[in-house]
């Protein structure tokens, strides 16, 4: 039992299988966003020569820094994402669980976003720390309407509040986003993980133009490449959530591997899309965006799910 | 240092400074990195921050304001770390050379790999420049 589930958490759902699929679906951005711009874009193992490049640089432990926090933060936030990744994939593929897991996973997303902010404001660099404040305003925005849509998945599975359940319900009467409340919730969600990912039009935590990459400006080397995979596994982590909430899980049979990678394609195209095509906001219309437009309408999903719609 | 000099061959995120330029070079640089010439085909990213970076690129005349910077933003920089000088004013000091605020020697505040000569160089000679570079790393 326990060698499983150090299977589980190291190879399959877990560390190996989120990173390479994280890596190479960040091949998939690179690739998209320069056929947007008319370029050829970079070769499918450029991601990992970064990552693999960075592991080999020297490590600078910036002097004004809290040392033990500034390396910390980028394992830390690591070891969240294994942790996430585990879960959520443990419920999809093995249809196992426990109760309660999905508010245990949304502990863990606070936590890594908690991670980068300690980090950054860790560096003691004045950037660094407008982006730690920027990341904590993000993290205040989107979460309200994050754990609305969470709710709304609960609700429709009858009050099921574990990750496996929910996908059970959908595998057995349809999946949710067939379904008013759920297709609201589903946009919602896809805005919401736009803005956890801080991809633009809400990366304004890591603005590289203007604030030179906020909470990482001072990190090189390891932590760095760590904080670089971080961010590709936020790209397995996030589509494969949204597909358990709300669009029918994963079933093993026959057609069942080739619709969920069509669903998790189509997730993380339409996110390159929403990317390329809008310029990055600012903080106060992010948090205006999050609190008058995107609270009430999870609000309204919330209430259409109690009603049954 | 072989394996992983080929490795950092395949992924040059690269950080741009001037050195008390006329700004020509630069702009010629910004011309680099759009995307007609796409840079990252190569694997090579401009970068914001010289914690992140593998190529410093300086440009210009280092005058005697900007030399103490560019030491530190070179100190600043983790290893292994090139220097990568584009135009003729790192190379000769062109037409300032006789300037009075020039530094003396410009290899004493910067160990500089390669000089891409031309004022300014076209983006074909920096990127022919990147590949000789790139020659080097893969031995």
């Amino acid at each position: 039992m326990s060698l499983q589930m150090v299977f589980y958490l190291l190879v399959f759902p877990g560390l190996l299988f989120t990173a390479v699929l994280g890596l190479s679906i960040g091949w998939l951005d690179r690739k998209l966003s320069a056929r947007f711009q008319y370029r050829v874009g970079p070769p499918f193992l450029q991601n990992f020569y970064d990552f693999i490049k960075l592991l080999g640089k020297e490590t600078i432990v910036v002097r004004d820094s809290v040392h033990s926090l500034f390396i910390a933060a980028p394992f830390v936030a690591f070891a969240m994402l294994v942790c996430i990744s585990t879960l959520i994939g443990v419920a999809l593929f093995y249809k196992q669980g426990f109760l309660g897991d999905l508010f245990v996973l949304m502990y863990l997303l606070m936590i890594y976003s908690i991670a980068l902010i300690l980090g950054g404001s860790a560096t003691g660099n004045v950037y660094s720390s407008l982006g730690a404040g920027r990341e904590i305003k993000m993290l205040l925005a989107d979460e309200l309407a994050f754990i609305l849509i969470c709710l709304v998945a609960i609700v429709k599975a009858g009050y099921e509040i574990g990750l496996a359940e929910i996908a059970a319900v959908q595998q057995a009467r349809g999946a949710f986003i067939a379904s008013p409340s759920g297709i609201i919730a589903f946009l919602i969600g896809l805005i919401c993980i736009q803005a956890k990912m801080a991809l633009p039009p809400f990366n304004i935590a890591e603005a590289e133009t203007e604030i030179v990459e906020g909470p990482l400006m001072e990190y090189s080397g390891p932590p760095l490449a760590f904080w670089y995979l971080n961010h590709f596994m936020m790209f397995t982590i996030y589509p494969f959530l949204l597909i358990l909430l709300f669009w029918g899980g994963f079933s093993a049979n026959g057609l069942g591997i080739l619709w969920f990678s069509l669903k998790y394609l189509l997730i993380v195209v339409v996110m390159i899309i929403l990317k390329n095509t809008n310029p990055r906001v600012r903080i106060d219309s992010a948090l205006r965006f999050f609190w008058r437009i995107a609270f009430p309408i999870s609000f309204i999903a919330l209430v259409l799910a109690v009603l049954g719609v | 240092m072989g394996w992983y000099n080929k490795r950092l061959a395949k992924s040059i995120w690269v950080f741009h400074m001037s050195g008390s330029p006329c700004n020509n070079c630069d702009i010629e640089i910004l011309d680099l990195l759009t995307p007609r010439y796409d840079l990252e085909r190569l694997g090579i990213k401009l970068v914001g921050s010289i914690r992140h970076a593998d190529v410093l690129l300086v440009t210009g005349i280092f005058n005697q304001k900007v030399a103490p910077k560019l030491k530190r933003i070179y100190e600043q920089a983790p290893k292994p770390i090139f220097v990568v000088a584009i135009g003729t004013c790192p190379a000769s000091g062109c037409c300032f050379k006789d300037s009075y605020n020039a530094v003396a020697k410009r290899e004493d505040i910067l160990p500089i790999d390669l000089y891409i000569p031309g004022c300014p160089p076209k983006p074909e000679a920096m990127i022919e420049g990147v590949a000789k570079l790139v020659e080097v790393l893969n031995g």
